[in-house]
């Protein structure tokens, strides 16, 4: 089931990608309606728009790599294991779920990824993982996914300056979408987001973009970087969210979200597979995603 | 030996033994050794895993869990109690929430180490008691070194488990010399552990069935009490059974409820401020379970509820001491 949502090594790669891309949109959304039925309570935080900056990461990421992400965790999980029904269970809070319900949608806990609702409060913790990596000497680095919000909080920095001073293999993402919840970029940061890891001596490749197949080709130069060197580097990807911080609460201009409509990832990958291939991979996930809502929703 | 040469002997002998352990923390490379000088020799002897690190505490404790999720088994050393304050997020949110957050899939075994008290003058940031406000965090234990406890043992057993641990050090233990029992006796009294109690150590003047007071102490407290208990026996044959644990949270009721069956009368003494205590939490429940069986109310002895001030004067008069201990236990009688 999860090859589904995955893709298998032999599918074309720009197919792979954006079967990736698909399944997560649709997850996001179906997570979405679920909530509006009334069969998720709680809360979530969709990835709708944002989806190119996990797959195009961790498509190089490999076993024995460790991700860590935050309270925005859907995509980079399901890029990362394909475990649909393990992440939906969870939020359901059904003990087949990935943390037995325990966690929830922002709580996610699995072989090599893990997440979690403070921000910046795993930040060290990646770096603490993939400083054990190092030590054990076995190969593998670390993969640290942060928002532009999370640049606010203190613990970031403390850890910046271990990760380049200890040259510890953490890969650092940072997916600026230019909001933080409701407040604007310009009300939150201060001078260059690039000079604050240049201050720490990170390297940093900067890119904007939402086509899956630019994060693809930028990440996968740096996490060899990483890899090959043992030392960290900072991939700042300028993004945008499509959808509401959490659930219905989306004060940003709508003239300023539907314009990025016109950018949105699928739509750019989307383009560059056959028609017929889109068509096939698109009901390909949708039956699966169908099923797996329909068999829990059933008790199973 | 004092008890920072013996707790740096037991954190060498487990790098040594475990080579799991691996140790962080602020100035703790040689020649300096700490601020404490608990760790003199150690990144000399194994460096590579013994780690000085920047001042940054919150990220210090962070990296410790990450170590700690892949099977190193950190110990931080936290240069004062008081900045516990700095890592408190990484200790409640993410060290003892991931293996219940987790549904039992992650190990997060972070031991911190942390030198707590007043009583040198260090003023109202670096001589607190601040372990109250980490009672009570699910999956936290929260142990005390103390005199009575041999720091070998206690780490070999905190390193055979898997939960993070909160361990605090009195700053006044440092110096002092340790007073492991040996055969039932330290410094004249009886001692004993009772069955399935091996972290609580019972210290009497006279077999513990024949005590009058139960008083419940833990680190520099409880050596300090000695001469108190000294003195009520000698002069008013006034007999104690001093319970000393070296786990105080989650609190192990067993030993106490053993110790109240006989005497209905229960001191509890803690170097931290009045008020949503140890003491007091300990009180609610033993208040609960002896209802109707307690002579008198549980007293707790604390330090003044307020900040610690630098004087020495006023931190004399603000803090717990053993006249105060002294005339609670002849107040209950």
């Amino acid at each position: 089931m999860n090859d589904i949502f995955l893709g298998r090594n032999d599918e074309p790669k720009n197919e792979r990608l954006f079967r990736r891309l698909y399944a997560i949109r649709r997850f996001e959304e179906s997570v979405l309606s679920l909530f509006d039925e009334g069969v998720l309570s709680g809360t979530t935080h969709a990835c709708i728009g944002q989806e190119a900056d996990a797959v195009g990461v961790l498509e190089h990421v490999r076993a024995e790599d460790l991700v860590f992400s935050n309270h925005r965790c859907h995509g980079h999980y399901l890029a990362r294991t394909g475990d649909v029904r393990g992440l939906l269970a969870e939020m359901m809070g059904k003990p087949q779920g990935v943390c037995k319900g325990v966690g929830g949608s922002q709580h996610l806990f699995a072989e090599g990824f893990q997440s979690s609702g403070i921000l910046g409060g795993l930040f060290p913790v990646a770096a603490g993982s993939a400083l054990a990596l190092k030590m054990k000497a076995k190969g593998g680095l670390g993969v640290a996914f942060i928002g532009d919000g999370t640049l606010g909080e203190g613990v970031v920095y403390e850890t910046l300056n271990i990760v380049s001073l200890w040259k510890i293999p953490l890969f650092i993402v940072l997916e600026d979408n230019g909001w933080a919840q409701s407040t604007p970029k310009h009300l939150n940061t201060a001078g260059s987001l690039k000079a604050r890891f240049e201050a720490f001596g990170l390297p940093v490749t900067q890119i904007a973009t939402t086509d899956v197949t630019v994060v693809e080709e930028a990440a996968g130069r740096q996490i060899e970087f990483v890899r090959s060197s043992q030392n960290p580097s900072v991939l700042a990807i300028e993004t945008y969210r499509l959808c509401h911080h959490s659930k219905n609460d989306d004060a940003r201009p709508k003239d300023e979200v539907e314009a990025r409509w016109a950018n949105e990832p699928l739509r750019i990958q989307g383009a560059r597979i056959p028609e017929e291939r889109v068509r096939i991979i698109s009901k390909e996930v949708d039956d699966a995603l169908k099923q797996t809502i329909e068999t829990l929703k059933g008790g199973r | 030996m004092i008890f920072s040469a013996a707790l740096g002997e037991a954190l060498s002998r487990r790098l040594k033994e475990d080579s799991r352990v691996v140790l962080l923390g602020e100035d703790i490379a040689d020649p300096y050794g700490g601020a404490f000088k608990v760790t003199k020799g150690l990144l000399s002897a194994y460096p590579g895993r013994v780690l000085t690190t920047p001042v940054s505490e919150a990220a210090m404790a962070g990296i410790s869990a990450g170590l700690a999720l892949q099977g190193y088994r950190p110990i931080l050393e936290v240069m004062f109690g008081d900045f516990l304050a700095l890592c408190f997020d990484q200790v409640l949110n993410h060290i003892s929430k991931f293996e219940a957050m987790s549904g039992g899939k992650a190990a997060c075994p972070v031991i911190i180490r942390t030198p707590m008290g007043g009583g040198r003058g260090y003023g109202p940031t670096h001589s607190q008691s601040l372990e109250k406000h980490f009672f009570g965090i699910s999956g936290l234990e929260v142990v005390a070194a103390s005199l009575f406890h041999s720091p070998e043992e206690t780490f070999c057993e905190l390193l055979s488990k898997k939960n993070p641990v909160l361990y605090i050090e009195h700053k006044l233990l440092y110096p002092a010399e340790m007073m492991i029992p040996q055969k039932g006796h330290v410094a004249g009294f009886l001692t004993r552990k009772n069955e399935g109690e091996s972290n609580v150590c019972s210290i009497s003047a006279v077999p513990p069935e024949q005590c009058q007071v139960t008083v419940l102490a833990y680190g520099y407290q409880a050596a300090k009490l000695l001469p108190v208990m000294k003195r009520l026996a000698v002069q008013d044959e006034i007999f104690v059974e001093l319970l000393v644990p070296s786990r105080i949270a989650p609190v192990d009721f067993a030993p106490i409820e053993r110790s109240l069956e006989k005497t209905g009368t229960l001191v509890i003494v803690e170097e931290g401020g009045a008020g949503w205590s140890w003491g007091s939490e300990i009180a609610s429940t033993v208040q609960n379970r002896f209802f109707g069986r307690l002579k008198v109310p549980v007293t707790c002895v604390t330090s003044e509820s307020g900040i610690v001030p630098s004087a020495r004067d006023l931190e004399e008069r603000m803090l717990v001491n053993e006249k105060k201990v002294e005339d609670a236990v002849r107040r209950c009688l």
